[in-house]
């Protein structure tokens, strides 16, 4: 009885998925829309400010937006908030590229206890890997891509 | 002492009993419904410590102390010292009571290993191969979210079917004769495997282990839930003690009513719904340990309970195994403890 | 830039996280997976010629998602490879994610050094 037949297993299944409450998809949709919205939003003012006090160009301005963004992220990272808000914002705090800095200031904190070099150093892309790994492939294909029809 | 049935090993009336016990509890765990049952509640889970792990092994060694302190005994005339927890290689248990300096056996099957731990030491004790044992479990929330999971601080989502792994430590000093509290028979588990791949949904990975090795022990003992003043699981959760006692009627095991009021879970018991980020409810090897020894058995003192089942469950898994696409195992073992003089 | 990109900026940048949250929560699929996801998708906008215009229309709302930073690393390619042919397709991809990456690393270290995680 333990290791379950297939039927057996589809059978438990479908008596789990019966007591399981299921995640509140529109409660979580409309929170990660309003903070994710925010989030950017405060982007866009920061990047208003560099255009209209910082000499940047509009074109250009996004670069140091992402920077205010990603520190700011890691200060709520260290404070210890970061998750808690995460908890409530879902997706809203980990698309924007804050999330991204959350990913990486929490590895490096954690590992901390491990040294710099095989702690901190070894495990900051822990978690963050998989985005630039997936980010740098496609986009070499693409661009390869791209380049060779534009030459055909 | 006998073997009965296929998994049941009956230690007899008056052979075993727990002396003493001690339980060291987290921040949350200390502000739950079950707070004044602690021997010692901290309002710091880092403990003063440099790294999670080491918070934990101190938790682990306060616990072994408490334990010897209660039974009046020094850590000298323990004759072993059995236990287990979730970290890699088990090193709180190991590195923890390293101090102690006894005979040591580790032992892991997750968050069962409390009563993995009992039945070992239960075993040395009855066939008079120790006269002393010292058992116990530990785990912490942020060494299990760290290893199995997540950095502590990273922000991610949980479903409402999430656990939160228990920050304490807990342990009993077992010895030959009468004492409180008897163990009288230990089941061992089987893994049970029912497809379940998500490690949200660990109460539901664990429900199946619970309901065979209950059944196994009610078949091998003869006896019927209503045997027992309670029956609890160790971290099933509220979503997974749903499960079970679904699977408990539907079997014929128990009436709705009986599977209401005889069977609980100790990941259910150890937080209020309302506390923070708890979700389904308690997990880890520490769960069991600290409701038991704690709360459970103080009404068995008390005179409200006399027969006790423990059924621990534990979820056989490792990052890797999830990793690779495995699905996730489980096991339960039982213990049952009377009320003794 | 209008008034109007800050309306956008709010609808655009909160309609990519929504569509996070909608594969995270009717899916198996975990954060690192939607991430992954979210990258490529705006790289591939970017090969088509679509995620600029976006940037125009939407400012923030744009640049601020993780799908920018797949954007960023298209740019990055092409605007090397018309310089100095295929092989810029390599050399040109962290050209203007450097920010992004450089800050990320630092910021990380340093909290690293002076915080210690609450658990």
């Amino acid at each position: 009885m333990p290791i379950a037949t297939p039927e057996e297993r589809a059978r438990y299944q479908a008596l789990v998925r019966r007591l399981t409450p299921g995640r509140p998809v529109v409660r979580n949709t409309a929170r990660a829309f309003v903070v994710g919205g925010l989030i950017c939003e405060l982007g866009q003012v920061i990047q208003v400010l560099f255009v209209r006090y910082g000499g940047f160009k509009p074109t250009e301005a996004g670069n140091p937006t992402v920077a205010v963004l990603i520190l700011l992220a890691a200060i709520f990272t260290a404070i210890g908030v970061y998750d808690r808000f995460a908890q409530w914002a879902g997706a809203g705090s980990a698309v924007p590229v804050t999330g991204f800095s959350n990913t990486m200031t929490s590895a490096a904190m954690e590992h901390r206890s491990e040294g710099f070099v095989a702690g901190i150093g070894g495990n900051m892309f822990k978690v963050s890997g998989p985005v630039i790994v997936y980010g740098v492939v496609s986009a070499f294909f693409i661009a390869l891509i791209r380049y060779v029809l534009e030459h055909l | 002492m006998a073997r009965l049935g296929r998994s049941t090993w009956a230690l007899g009336e008056r052979q075993v009993a727990v002396i003493a016990t001690s339980t060291v509890a987290g921040t949350l765990e200390a502000q739950g419904p079950l707070s004044d049952s602690f021997d010692l509640s901290l309002n710091d889970d880092r403990v003063g410590q440099d790294s999670w792990e080491r918070a934990e092994q101190t938790m682990f060694r306060r616990a072994a102390e408490i334990a010897c302190e209660k039974a009046a005994i020094r850590p000298n005339d323990v004759d072993l010292v059995v236990g287990g927890d979730l970290n890699a290689q088990l090193t709180s248990f190991y590195l923890g009571l390293r101090p102690l300096a006894r005979p040591m056996l580790g032992v892991y099957s997750a968050c069962a290993s409390l009563c993995e731990g009992l039945a070992v030491a239960s075993l040395a004790v009855a066939t008079g191969f120790a006269d002393v044992v010292l058992v116990g479990t530990s785990s912490h929330t942020s060494t299990a979210e760290r290893q199995f999971r997540y950095p502590t601080e990273y922000g991610v989502q949980r479903p409402p079917t999430a656990q939160r792994t228990v920050t304490g430590a807990g342990a009993a000093v077992l010895a030959r004769g009468r004492g409180p509290w008897q163990v009288t028979h230990a089941t061992i588990g089987e893994i049970a495997d029912f497809g379940v791949k998500s490690p949200w949904e660990m109460g539901a990975a664990m429900a199946p282990a619970a309901f065979d090795t209950l059944r196994q022990h009610l078949a091998d003992t003869g006896r019927s839930l209503d045997d027992y003043d309670l029956v609890v699981t160790g971290d099933l959760g509220r979503v997974g003690l749903r499960i079970l006692r679904n699977l408990l009627v539907e079997h014929g095991m128990a009436s709705p009513a009986a599977a209401e009021e005889r069977v609980n879970d100790c990941g259910a018991m150890i937080y209020d719904e309302h506390q923070p980020e708890v979700f389904s409810g308690g997990s880890g090897a520490a769960c069991s340990t600290l409701v038991t020894f704690g709360h459970l058995f103080r009404e068995m003192e008390r005179g409200r309970l006399h027969r006790l089942l423990v059924c621990a469950t534990g979820a056989l898994l490792s990052q890797v195994s999830a990793q690779q696409g495995d699905t996730i195992p489980s096991i339960s073992h039982a213990i049952a403890f009377e009320r003794g003089d | 830039m209008s008034a109007w990109t800050f309306l956008w900026a709010f609808v655009v940048g909160g309609a990519i996280c929504a569509i996070g949250q909608v594969i995270m929560d009717t899916t198996k699929l975990t954060p690192g997976h939607v991430m992954s996801i979210l990258v490529v998708a705006g790289a591939i906008a970017d090969g088509l010629g679509v995620y600029d215009p976006l940037i125009k229309f939407a400012g923030a709302g744009a640049t601020v998602p993780i799908t920018s930073f797949g954007n960023a690393l298209v740019h990055g390619a092409l605007h090397e490879a018309k310089v100095h042919g295929l092989i810029g397709v390599i050399t040109g991809i962290f050209e203007v994610t450097s920010a992004g990456i450089s800050a990320a690393i630092v910021f990380a270290f340093l909290a690293a050094v002076f915080a210690k995680p609450k658990g």
